[in-house]
């Protein structure tokens, strides 16, 4: 048998080498990554609140991301910890809670919400991935609660694109002042005066309504493209919306004269917006498939509920943010059966 | 289209890792080299170390028993090349830790003649004979878990096989030697599993493949004879097919309960490479002393499947085939259970699967990269194939609990492969938390 000569051919390298523990290959897939595409898909939504509110939605989301950063900021800098702004989670909070302010709400109480969505919302609970609540629905709570009528008043006309309202820039503590006729968002219009829009309105987006609450096309479009790059799994919106759909359509077949169409349901409001971009907040929803459906369909037929028989037109916020505190507990009710132990339900 | 076709055989949950196969998987398996020095360790098996049975400065032959199986769970050595015994004494580990083990010094001249013993025929010779052969020709289990394979054999009073697995999944990056000895020595992977159906008695047996070796799975059924209960599954591409647990619930639907071995489900399973060595080497009683593994990954310049006498150090082996500049790590195995090396001087081992050198370029990212907190996205739970909670395991481990790990989550059930800490967006080096809870827990035990 002839065997290769065995002299060394190479010299070895005297670099030092690594220990590292296996694995030794990553996804690449990281948080700050995941963040930067979620703000990516609320471009658009983003771009298109501008075209309709004009000016004054640019203001309102840059104010939003802007004091959401800078709170998150100055925490990290008064307690001597490294700065967290480069997971970007502050930016997606802060464009998240401007999307879902009326767009003539002035500018020093949108600075408000951001302020205690990421300081009350987030940092208090130990940042990132301590929150139990969506930060930005608690930044929106505490502003529907210190400021109810401007968070109910919504502006009549379309804004030009170089134009502010005149509320958006009243001075801090200062009552804002709003044209004579403000308008009725379409849930008010039907829950109040029974009035209703037409379903190819509403899922263009050219409604009035939250500043990027009103186009359903952009948003479904952002909810897409996260589920295609594999950063957001498609069990959420889909339990809500589906949850949505069945209900309302029960209600709207026994008596269409008091509940509105299921289109109408899905299209109007919030509903969008929050199912696709603020239930699937990873942080405050659940882990496993089954115990996500759960979620969604319990926040779904909350909606449905606070819509019809609440006192306000609109209650995506309030259910989501039921939906966050229920989430622990659906966690610990549908754990995945490990393997080889027992026979429990597949999940 | 049929839309009641049966969907692909495999498992829920899993990775796909990038595969970075086609490295090597085209290139035939060549001899290697004879080192200057051979270490070859005592213990390269699950259970008590082999008893030498040669003495310093010994002349020893290719092939030579140089040690005898301590027990049952234990197995023969064989020198991996003819030449002198220079010393037996420690030498170093891949954990660090100093073991001993016969310094073998090959005669540079040597026509590496392999010696061989008695023959055991697979038609003639019983199921205890045949279990016996296998233990003193030194087979363990090829695919790393170093478990010999006769007791593996030695089916338990009472219990009995309905079906053998052999594993021929090989779902690690890089890795091709399995593909390749499939490939090339159909002959004796069918031979050997003949031997083990008949040391069991089982009444069948299927070779499970991944479809990203369709041309070793075509090799393989060329070389059934007609008739023979021997059927090849190729199985969807998956990370990681090819542990154990995975391949029973593939091809069998069945799952092995927690704490129980393979044959309480009626099957055992067995590594390609280590059914193919029962083939090669029972029909001239020639005991194992050498392996296939593949030499891999971006750092390494002569690239491949080799035919690697047992005992080579590590360091002969890089300066054979060459190792870039950039140079940053060097793990025996595949990169998603692989162990990084502490040491260039141990010698590969029976259960070496292959040795990946990664540069700087790409371990660099996984060095530097930044660990944020768990945002409980569930990635991992996803990518868990035992179905466990990994994010919920890790903020556990941080908090030091143990003992809720084990009692709550079945800490026990993972079998280490990886899958959580590759998908983590978060970076949290799960998998190595757990295994220092198991090692806290192993401990606490043992002195409780």
């Amino acid at each position: 048998m002839t065997t290769p000569s065995n002299a060394p051919r190479h010299k070895a390298s005297n670099k030092t080498l690594q220990i590292r523990h296996a694995p030794h290959l990553a996804s690449g897939m990281s948080v700050d990554q995941i963040m930067r595409n979620v703000v990516v898909a609320l471009l658009p939504v983003s771009a298109f609140a501008v075209y309709v509110f004009g000016l004054a939605a640019a203001l309102v989301l840059g104010t939003a991301v802007a004091s959401c950063v800078a709170t998150e900021q100055m925490w990290c800098r008064a307690r001597g910890q490294h700065s967290t702004v480069g997971d970007w989670s502050a930016v997606v909070t802060g464009l998240l809670l401007g999307l879902t302010l009326p767009p003539s709400l002035p500018l020093w109480m949108v600075a408000v919400g951001g302020v205690g969505a990421v300081g009350i919302g987030k940092l208090l609970f130990g940042g990132l991935g301590g929150n139990p609540f969506n930060p930005a629905l608690v930044g929106r709570a505490l502003l529907q609660a210190a400021f109810p009528v401007a968070m109910t008043t919504w502006p009549s006309k379309r804004g030009a694109l170089g134009t502010l309202f005149p509320s958006t820039l009243t001075p801090p503590f200062c009552k804002p002042a709003y044209d004579t006729v403000s308008g009725a968002t379409p849930l008010a219009d039907w829950k109040f005066s029974q009035i209703s829009v037409s379903t190819s309105d509403l899922f263009i987006g050219t409604t009035t309504g939250s500043t990027g609450e009103t186009s359903s096309l952009l948003i479904l479009l952002g909810g897409v493209f996260l589920i295609a790059r594999g950063m957001m799994s498609w069990h959420i919106p889909v339990a809500i919306l589906l949850a949505v759909a069945v209900m309302s359509s029960g209600l709207h077949a026994w008596d269409p004269a008091r509940f509105a169409s299921p289109q109408f349901m899905l299209l109007s409001g919030g509903l969008m917006l929050g199912a696709v971009f603020m239930a699937t907040d990873p942080v405050g929803s659940p882990m496993t498939h089954l115990g996500c459906v759960i979620y969604g369909v319990l926040i779904g037929a909350l909606v449905v509920v606070i819509r019809v028989w609440g006192g306000l037109p609109e209650g995506v916020m309030y259910a989501i943010l039921i939906g966050n505190a229920v989430s622990p507990h659906i966690d610990n009710w549908v754990q995945p059966r490990a393997y080889g132990t027992g026979r429990l339900p597949h999940v | 289209m049929n839309i009641f076709r049966r969907h692909p055989k495999t498992f829920a949950h899993g990775i796909h890792p990038p595969e970075h196969k086609d490295q090597t998987n085209s290139l035939p398996i060549r001899q290697f080299p004879f080192a200057p020095a051979l270490i070859v360790p005592l213990k390269q098996h699950i259970g008590n170390a082999a008893v030498p049975v040669v003495r310093e400065g010994q002349e020893v032959t290719r092939g030579q028993l140089i040690a005898e199986p301590d027990g049952f769970v234990s197995v023969a050595l064989h020198a991996p090349s003819s030449g002198i015994v220079r010393r037996i004494g420690l030498a170093p580990s891949i954990t660090g830790e100093m073991r001993p083990a016969i310094f073998i010094e090959p005669f540079p001249a040597s026509t590496q003649e392999r010696l061989e013993g008695e023959p055991c025929d697979v038609e003639t010779a019983t199921p205890s004979e045949i279990i016996q052969a296998v233990q003193q020709a030194g087979i363990v289990g090829l695919g790393g878990a170093g478990f010999p394979s006769h007791a593996k054999m030695q089916v338990p009073e009472g219990k009995f096989i309905d079906t053998l697995i052999i594993n021929g999944a090989e779902c690690e990056p890089y890795l091709t030697a399995d593909h390749r000895v499939m490939l090339e020595q159909p002959q004796d992977v069918i031979l050997g599993v003949r031997y083990l159906l008949k040391a069991t008695a089982a009444s069948k047996a299927i070779i499970g493949i991944e479809a990203n070796k369709q041309d070793a799975a075509d090799s393989l059924r060329a070389a059934i004879p007609d008739g023979a209960p021997i059927t090849v599954e190729v199985l969807p591409v998956k990370f990681p097919q090819g542990a154990a647990e995975m391949l029973i619930k593939v091809l069998l639907g069945r799952e092995k309960p927690t704490g129980a071995r393979a044959a309480d489900i009626h099957t055992l399973v067995f590594n390609v490479t280590s059914t193919s060595e029962i083939g090669r080497l029972l029909p001239h009683g020639a005991g194992l002393q050498e392996r296939v593994i593949t030499i891999s990954g971006s750092a390494v310049r002569d690239k491949g499947n080799y035919r690697i006498a047992v005992g080579t150090p590590i360091r002969f082996v890089l300066e054979q085939v060459g190792l870039a500049d950039d140079v940053s790590c060097v793990f025996l195995g595949g990169p998603m259970m692989g162990q990084a090396l502490s040491s260039l001087d141990i010698p590969v081992m029976k259960d070496t699967l292959g040795v990946v050198a990664l540069t700087e370029r790409e371990t660099g990212p996984l060095a530097t990269r930044k660990e944020y907190a768990c945002i409980r996205c569930a990635a991992c739970v996803d990518a868990c194939p035992m179905f466990l909670n990994p994010s919920q395991l890790g903020l556990l481990a941080k908090h030091g609990q143990f003992e809720r790990m084990q009692d709550e989550l079945h800490l026990s059930q993972c079998f280490e492969c990886g899958s959580c800490t590759f998908v983590c967006p978060s970076h949290i080096p799960l998998v190595h938390d757990f295994r220092i809870a198991k090692a806290a827990l192993w401990k606490a035990r043992a002195s409780a």
